[in-house]
């Protein structure tokens, strides 16, 4: 197990060069003057060229890149012009937001499209079968940004159950003690009922928006997965020798199923990282993908470069996770 | 069965011209969701093609006496927050929204279709690039990297469809190399190679056009997320800029008004993209059920 952990790890390496490759790029073969960006709209020519000496774009491209890479291995994303701070002090206390939406978003897309998937593969052609496809053409066609506005409009404005669309937690109430970031773990750590209730109340809407997001192509690979499952020849006979509709369904029938889905996951994870840009931008949630919006509306470049190479690196964080999971799941993957 | 036979029928040369047709009216009939689809395509084609000119008002003329005025009999969308007519405005948007999906995927079709194809074919060195190029692309979380290009490059429509098109890269180029090497050895391109013909020739015009149909259906379906991606990023400011109507820029100034309960703001153009979106996903589905009926779900 051990020695497949490692050899995952290394699989993982191309991708994580390929993304800083990508990343500098992004900002060397630039049409135009890459100093410039850094600068800002405002910048005198005399500030320009400063930056440019300063981040050594007078050297060769390989060069550029080593410093590049050496910057990184610093922890050293370049400062913020915006704010003035720099990039990765703002990313981390900003991440935690962003992943407490996200994780809520996806378990909540899981906790729905899972059984409904389930369900419509046990039942054939039933209304919930119907419901399932319903729910899955509708999914992958809305707009993220869209029915987030929507539900703002019928459960803000109309029904007024939730709160206003305006970040994390009501502004008169003061932040949980800081441990893990994550407002609903930090309220029930500092044993703060008001702040727990209020944070979740915040968060409902935004994580039910990416959950409808999210779970159209989850109930649509849980159905084709279970019933391919229950169309098996072992499915066939753990039924003819007799066993419970319970345990074949779920022992056998599911626990096949799990692999494509973990594999869905992995694809869905892609999708809701773009999606909570979005969202966050609808909801004014204070994560980092509101962070690159606001550094992008003010042409601050060094922001959005370290946003989009973060969030690749969780990316491939969570499929070498989604891998080893795999590994767990299946144990013909061990040996390999 | 009927569906191994229709797959045979892909792998050989394309030349079963009329009993696709057949197939294609037994589809469409036995489906009226496809049908519908169709009939919402052409819809959304005129309006692309002549909505200039049909729409009651000038889309970007502003009327502020009648700002922020709900749907009535002269406005039949109602009116934004400077009194422009919001169905003249999602009508007019169809062009540009439609011309940005269009275009991007034609270019990736291009692009990956063509090295997706060469590296199904050649193997080798011309694999393992365009491989390692898709993965990297793959690496990125999809909506992310298309930000960070069009930040890059600058804001402008053609870095949307550029973008669009990159982030859209690795799906062709891998179904054009998968179709590309089931064929490779198939009897049609053994004959062309042994009647002389070179191997860009036989790319060119024997596989290339063997493998049209299933990349015509990968083209429907990534329509509908070439659209979702170029408002998104409109969305969120990128690209495409005021006043000019497009509908995810119009769902962001309806953004501010909703939470005050100007909902027709951006239900309207919200709508139309969700329209757009789900017929380009269905006219796929209905696409792939006539080319491809085993992949049917």
């Amino acid at each position: 197990m051990l020695r497949t952990t490692f050899w995952r790890l290394g699989t993982a390496v191309p991708s994580v060069v390929g993304v800083i490759i990508v990343t500098f790029l992004l900002t060397r073969v630039l049409p135009g003057d890459p100093a410039i960006y850094f600068a800002g709209p405002v910048a005198s020519a005399q500030a320009i060229a400063d930056i440019r000496r300063q981040l050594g774009l007078d050297q060769p491209l390989w060069a550029q890149f080593l410093r590049y890479v050496g910057d990184l291995v610093h922890g050293n994303l370049g400062i913020s012009l915006n704010t003035g701070q720099p990039v990765l002090a703002e990313i981390a206390t900003r991440l935690p937001a962003s992943a407490e939406l996200t994780l809520c978003g996806l378990l909540l897309a899981v906790a729905i499209a899972v059984p409904l998937g389930v369900l419509a593969a046990l039942r054939q052609d039933s209304w919930i079968d119907h419901l399932c496809r319903v729910v899955t053409t509708a999914g992958v066609s809305l707009p993220v940004f869209f029915t987030g506005l929507l539900a703002v409009y019928v459960f803000y404005y109309v029904l007024g159950w939730a709160p206003a669309p305006l970040g994390r937690l009501d502004s008169f109430l003061s932040e949980p003690p800081r441990a893990t970031g994550f407002f609903l773990i930090d309220a029930l750590l500092a044993r703060d009922g008001e702040v727990f209730f209020a944070a979740l109340g915040q968060l409902v809407l935004p994580a039910l928006t990416l959950a409808v997001f999210a779970l159209a192509p989850l109930a649509r690979i849980t159905r084709a997965a279970m019933l391919t499952a229950l169309a098996s020849e072992f499915v066939r006979t753990a039924r003819a020798a007799g066993l419970g509709a319970r345990t074949v369904v779920f022992t056998y029938a599911f626990r096949n199923a799990l692999l494509p889905l973990l594999t869905t996951i992995g694809m869905v994870f892609s999708f809701l990282l773009g999606a909570n840009v979005l969202v966050e931008k609808v909801f004014a949630w204070p994560g980092i993908g509101s962070y690159a919006v606001e550094a992008l509306i003010a042409s601050d470049f060094a922001p959005v470069q370290g946003f989009v190479l973060t969030m690749a690196i969780l990316y491939i964080l969570l499929n070498l996770l989604i891998d080893l999971l795999y590994g767990l799941v299946d144990p013909r993957m061990r040996a390999a | 069965m009927g569906e191994s036979a229709a797959r045979a029928e892909l792998l050989a040369p394309a030349r079963a011209n009329t009993s696709l047709w057949r197939h294609a009216r037994h589809v469409l009939a036995e489906n009226p969701v496809t049908a519908g689809s169709f009939a919402l395509f052409l819809l959304l084609v005129l309006c692309a093609l002549f909505g200039a000119w049909i729409v009651p008002y000038d889309p970007l003329a502003s009327d502020t006496v009648h700002a922020l005025k709900p749907p009535s009999a002269a406005h039949w969308f109602g009116t934004d927050q400077l009194g422009r007519d919001i169905l003249s405005r999602v009508v007019v948007a169809t062009r540009l929204d439609m011309g940005i999906a269009i275009s991007s995927v034609a270019l990736v079709f291009v692009l990956g279709g063509l090295a997706g194809v060469a590296a199904g074919y050649f193997g080798g060195w011309t694999d393992r690039i365009v491989g390692r190029v898709a993965d990297t692309i793959m690496a990125f979380p999809l909506f992310v990297l298309a930000m960070g290009i069009v930040a890059a490059l600058g804001n402008s429509v053609g870095n949307i469809i550029l973008a669009t098109a990159i982030v859209n890269f690795p799906l062709y180029a891998r179904i054009a190399r998968a179709e590309a090497a089931v064929r490779r050895d198939a009897g049609y391109v053994q004959a062309a190679r042994l009647t002389g013909n070179g191997e860009g020739r036989i790319l060119l015009f024997t596989i290339l056009p063997n493998i049209l149909p299933i990349m015509a259906v990968q083209m429907s379906l990534t329509m509908g997320y070439a659209i979702l991606n170029a408002a998104g990023l409109s969305f969120v400011g990128l690209g495409i800029r005021p006043p000019t109507p497009e509908w995810g820029i119009m769902v962001a100034e309806g953004a501010g008004t909703i939470v005050s309960g100007e909902w027709w703001v951006a239900l309207f153009p919200g709508a139309a993209l969700m329209l757009a979106v789900f017929c380009f996903n269905l006219l796929g589905d209905g696409l792939r059920d006539i080319v491809d009926p085993q992949r049917r779900t």
